[in-house]
């Protein structure tokens, strides 16, 4: 009804429902705040774990996972409340755009969310309170360019560089006991892509057993597959040859084939002429003289034993995958045909030897000695298999991190200190902009100094009286301090070592300001009626 | 509902299942359509102008968009109302028209349509209205023709065409980079634009949008982008002055479309077919390598063979492109696309100055670029931003803003906006008004009153006081005879339009007042309807 009492006619669909203005905005920041606070008690080295635990038939204790990763939390989340979807789309965005940094962005999104209420509260108009966001966040993201630093790509102090970014980021990880250790070997793995970006190369294999610290980064490649039986288990200077061709029987491609015989005799021709086919690709193979044969496909027992006959070591089966990794390390070409054993040359790949390794109960392939000496594997030891999962993510997210640094190469001062010299920028901006949006930009500067908090709260501290004094200091002129979180102290970061990636932090604050805008501008959610489903 | 009864009360039936169907007529039915319209034209207002708010849409399958776009959500609302949904087709048909003031059009019927409501209180013939309303949209036309100025699109830089993508951007959410966004724009459809026919298609425009970064990344890409990396991971990366060969045939052997059967009784046969199929590949590589080609595009999937056979003959090869991307191609390097092996020949070939493999984030995704065509008359914008949400948004809004471009070149007359030109008309349709003796007076006079409702609305929505801006920017424009004289939604501290350089197309304007009061006069003729009861 209106306000006069006129019954209006029904312009949605039935079960679609509108709301509008405050309601709409109250909506859309309860669900974000809700979002932000979620994931907020993971934030910073002493952020605690969630256990995210799917629900459905029959796999209520299967598939559990223990995760302290913002974008595992909210992307395995299923949330109804429109608002609440944005919040975890930037945290996806920011996973694969740097990897790294997916719970601060979310809970920077409600942080930023939760003041603009305030403001709303206060009667400023949304745009006005955008407008102020907008000139805060200039001046927040100029200040970060600012205060990073370069060093050459080359140089012992990036190499040092790289150490510490990835401590920082190992510290609020599960592994932040053998942070060191597993910092060291991340900064390996990645230098040897020599700044390449290709995550590929770098391949993680977790196998349960042993504990965290035996995990190690092997320079060969290790292939998850089996030799065939029969064959050599160690080769030595090997010619690798890697395909993707069928060794099962060879399909015919024309279409519309058919077999259509008129005897017993034909079929068995028919055999004979098949099994002929498979020795002639055989053969063809064979005059590549590969010592090893990789296929993606499946081989049948024939054509396998044909093989291991003229003393090939044969792979079969390695996913499409493993095949392209193979490849790269080897320096192979993927073949499919097999007509040109006079480029033999080019298309096998080398590498110093392949064995059957034993890792825990597992068997394994290990390629070292390649010719293209860039991939390298990651081998991951750990009591269970959730815990390997979650020792994934976290190598997965400081890998993400350091390709980020190595391509960007500034880096910032860790421990808060970005965020705390930001947002003195948003207040020092504040004081020389007339108008209401000068209070937006202060409640811009407080959203920030609120990371500091929370990872003080989390980790049990005094964050009032930490975060004040933290202040003081930059105020002093210390910008190099941060929080000391070992022991709830503020310190020189300089001499703590933390140092943390710019580009990481850039994109944070970037995706969080747009999202915030976003969800900011909204005053009418209409939600149409949910598709029905037939049951199955 | 029945339409007739006999003497004793009891229904005839007159309509097929009469029973389960409901019935509206005369005013109560002009008073439920009129108020279905308003509904949504009230959920729109609250978008117009620079200073507007969004509107968050869940879809059926729980997916969120936000967006501005006034077509995009009436589209996205899922409107089932039968009246209401002559709104929607109202502001899609102003968007496939013109493409930008497709809010300003919806909340003009709805204010129209209010006006409507009260004139049918005051007993006036809904004929009458409608007569009214098209009169004073006649006057109101002229008027803007009156008032529009050329302007010359090519002087400083296109910065007219520039300012005007602002105005069209300033309403979104990437506000913050209009000029920035503006340019972008300008300069792509400036690529694009055959400026001696005074036509562009957008066709040769490719939006592409890809999530990451800022809106701030957004660049315009002087040739095309596409959505696929190289069909086996080994091949080159990067093609230097590339003679693409453009193919719609897949690299499998041929799959004639009569059915058949091909039966193979011997071993022979068998063999013989074997190497016919190897002979197939082998041809169809050496048929595109021989053309001279350098680069394979083909709209259809490979075989592993032959996409060996590419490889291994240093032709790089993109898969599954898609069909408009195929013609895009085509368009830009001037090739020609060729459906058989057979029909391959040089000249056929498009010519590119590269075509390269670039790589985004960390998550290893990988498109093409082909740049430097030989008629580089096909243009792409890279929208990035921080979420899809944005992205998508930003993609509605840079094509809003070239389309006011297009429609600028088209038709360089403007008005200016900022509610000035509505004004200007309203003040001519009053002043017609009383020169009018019939009952269409005041039909006319409301309708006056209603292009009014557009100021108000936006400086509701800046915050400002509807009432007093409205009536003062009116009692100048009177005064100093100044029709630019509108309302200062960025309080720049001026309200004369031109200072402030908010300009809008005439071409709009006009499609806007035509539109709507034509969609208001096919609501008011409507006095019957008749519905399923559930509906």
């Amino acid at each position: 009804m209106d306000i006069v009492g006129n019954v209006l006619p029904q312009v949605l669909k039935d079960e679609a429902t509108e709301d509008k203005g405050e309601m709409a905005r109250l909506q859309s920041f309860v669900g974000a705040i809700a979002v932000a606070d979620l994931v907020k008690t993971t934030l910073g080295p002493k952020g605690m774990d969630k256990i995210l635990k799917p629900t459905g038939p029959g796999q209520e204790m299967t598939h559990i996972t223990v995760t302290n990763d913002g974008a595992t939390i909210l992307k395995s989340m299923y949330v109804e409340n429109p608002a609440a979807k944005i919040l975890i789309e930037i945290s996806k965005t920011q996973d694969e755009e740097v990897g790294d940094g997916t719970t601060t962005v979310a809970v920077l999104a409600g942080e930023l969310l939760r003041e603009g209420e305030k403001l709303i509260q206060k009667r400023i108009h949304p745009q006005q309170v955008i407008a102020g966001w907008r000139i805060a966040r200039d001046v927040a993201l100029k200040r970060l360019r600012d205060i990073s630093t370069e060093n050459d790509i080359e140089s012992q102090e990036f190499h040092n560089d790289l150490i510490k970014i990835a401590k920082t980021t190992l510290s609020s990880k599960l592994i932040t006991t053998d942070r060191d250790y597993f910092a060291d070997l991340c900064v390996k793995a990645v230098l040897r892509l020599k700044g390449s970006s290709n995550l590929d190369y770098i391949q993680i294999i977790k196998i349960p057993g042993g504990t965290i610290r035996d995990s190690y980064l092997d320079d060969g490649f290790i292939l998850k597959k089996q030799i065939t039986i029969g064959c050599k288990r160690r080769i030595e200077n090997a010619k690798i040859l890697v395909a993707n061709t069928a060794m099962d029987y060879d399909k015919i491609k024309i279409y519309g084939t058919k077999v259509k015989v008129n005897s017993m005799d034909k079929v068995a021709e028919i055999e004979a002429a098949e099994k002929e086919k498979m020795k002639h690709k055989v053969d063809k193979i064979l005059q590549y003289q590969p010592t090893v044969f990789v296929n993606r496909q499946l081989i049948y027992n024939y054509p396998e034993q044909l093989l291991a006959d003229a003393g090939i070591t044969v792979i079969e089966h390695a996913d499409f995958e493993g095949m392209e990794r193979v490849a790269a390390a080897t320096g192979a070409e993927i073949l499919s045909t097999f007509d040109a054993p006079e480029r033999r040359d080019q298309i096998l790949g080398n590498c110093e030897l392949i064995e059957e390794i034993m890792i825990g109960e597992e068997k394994m392939i290990k390629f070292s000695g390649c010719k293209k000496n860039e991939a390298c594997t990651i081998v991951l030891r750990g009591s269970s298999i959730h815990i390997l999962d979650e020792v994934d993510r976290s190598i997965h997210d400081v890998l993400c991190v350091l390709i980020t640094t190595v391509k960007n190469r500034r880096v910032v001062w860790g421990g808060g200190n970005s965020e705390m010299q930001m947002a003195a920028a948003c207040d020092e901006e504040a004081k020389r902009v007339q108008g209401k949006q000068a209070l937006a930009i202060e409640a811009y500067a407080r959203a920030l100094r609120q990371l500091p908090t929370i990872i003080c709260d989390n980790g049990g501290y005094d964050s009032a009286e930490l975060v004040q004094n933290f202040k003081v200091e930059l105020e002093k002129g210390n910008l190099s301090y941060g929080l000391n979180m070992n022991d709830g102290s503020i310190g020189d970061m300089k001499e703590l070592g933390v140092k943390e990636c710019m580009r990481v932090k850039e994109q944070a604050l970037l995706a969080a300001s747009e999202a915030a805008e976003l969800i900011m501008r909204v005053d009418d959610i209409v939600k149409c009626a949910p598709r029905k489903r037939e049951r199955a | 509902m029945s339409l007739a009864f006999d003497d004793y009360g009891r229904p005839y039936i007159i309509l097929r299942e009469q029973g389960s169907k409901k019935r509206m007529k005369g005013l109560e039915a002009y008073k439920s359509n009129i108020l279905a319209a308003k509904a949504i034209a009230n959920t729109l207002s609250s978008s117009l102008g620079p200073k507007g708010m969004d509107k968050m849409l869940v879809s059926p399958d729980g997916d969120v968009s936000v967006t501005n776009d006034g077509a995009t959500i009436v589209e996205k609302m899922e409107i089932q109302h039968p009246t209401a949904k002559l709104l929607v087709e109202l502001s899609q048909s102003q968007d496939a028209e013109i493409g930008d003031g497709t809010t300003g059009v919806v909340v003009l019927a709805g204010k129209l349509l209010e006006q409507a409501l009260t004139l049918l209180d005051k007993g006036i013939h809904p004929l009458k209205i409608s007569d009214g309303f098209d009169r004073a949209c006649d006057v109101a036309i002229k008027h803007l023709e009156n008032i529009s100025e050329e302007i010359d699109i090519q002087a400083n830089e296109h910065e007219a065409l520039i300012q005007a993508a602002c105005t069209a951007l300033g309403s979104k959410v990437v506000s913050k980079r209009k000029r920035e966004l503006g340019k972008i724009a300008v300069t792509a459809v400036l690529d694009v634009a055959d400026l001696g026919r005074k036509d562009v298609n957008l066709d040769l425009i490719k939006i592409q949008t890809k999530t990451g970064g800022s809106v701030e990344d957004t660049r315009l890409i002087s040739g095309i982008l596409i959505d696929k990396d190289m069909s086996h991971p080994q091949m080159v990366k990067e093609v230097n002055d590339a003679k693409i060969c453009l193919l719609t045939c897949p690299f499998e052997p041929p799959k004639p479309k009569t059915k058949h059967n091909i039966n193979i009784s011997s071993a022979e046969d068998y063999k013989k077919l074997y190497l016919q199929e190897q002979q197939y590949f082998v041809d169809m590589v050496k048929l595109v390598k021989d053309s001279g080609a350098n680069i394979a595009l083909c709209q259809w999937g490979f075989d592993d063979e032959a996409n060996h056979l590419l490889l291994q003959n240093n032709l790089p090869a993109v898969r599954w492109v898609s069909g408009t991307d195929v013609e895009l191609i085509a368009m830009a390097t001037g090739a020609r696309i060729i459906p058989r092996f057979q029909e391959i020949t040089p000249e056929k070939l498009g010519k590119a100055g590269s075509v390269k493999e670039v790589q985004f984030g960390t998550s290893n995704e990988r498109m093409l670029v082909i740049e430097n065509c030989q008629c580089t008359k096909a243009v792409t914008i890279l929208i990035r931003g921080g979420s899809q949400m944005i992205v998508d948004e930003a993609k509605r809004s840079i094509h809003d803003a070239i389309c006011v471009i297009r429609n600028l070149i088209k038709d360089n007359r403007i008005v200016y906006g900022g509610g000035s030109a509505e004004l200007a008309c309203a003040i001519q349709v009053l002043q017609y008004a009383d020169e009018v003796s019939s009952v269409e007076q005041y039909a006319i006079r409301s309708f006056a009153d209603a292009l009014e409702g557009i100021p108000s609305c936006l400086a509701d929505n800046c915050g400002l006081n509807p009432i007093t801006s409205v009536a003062q920017a009116k009692a100048r424009q009177l005064q100093e005879n100044n029709h630019r004289i509108g309302i200062d939604c960025m309080e720049l501290g001026t309200t004369d339009m031109k200072e402030q350089r908010i300009y809008e197309t005439l071409s709009s304007k006009k499609q806007q007042i035509q539109l709507a009061t034509q969609v208001v006069k096919m609501i008011l003729k409507i006095d019957d309807v008749i519905a399923p009861d559930d509906y």
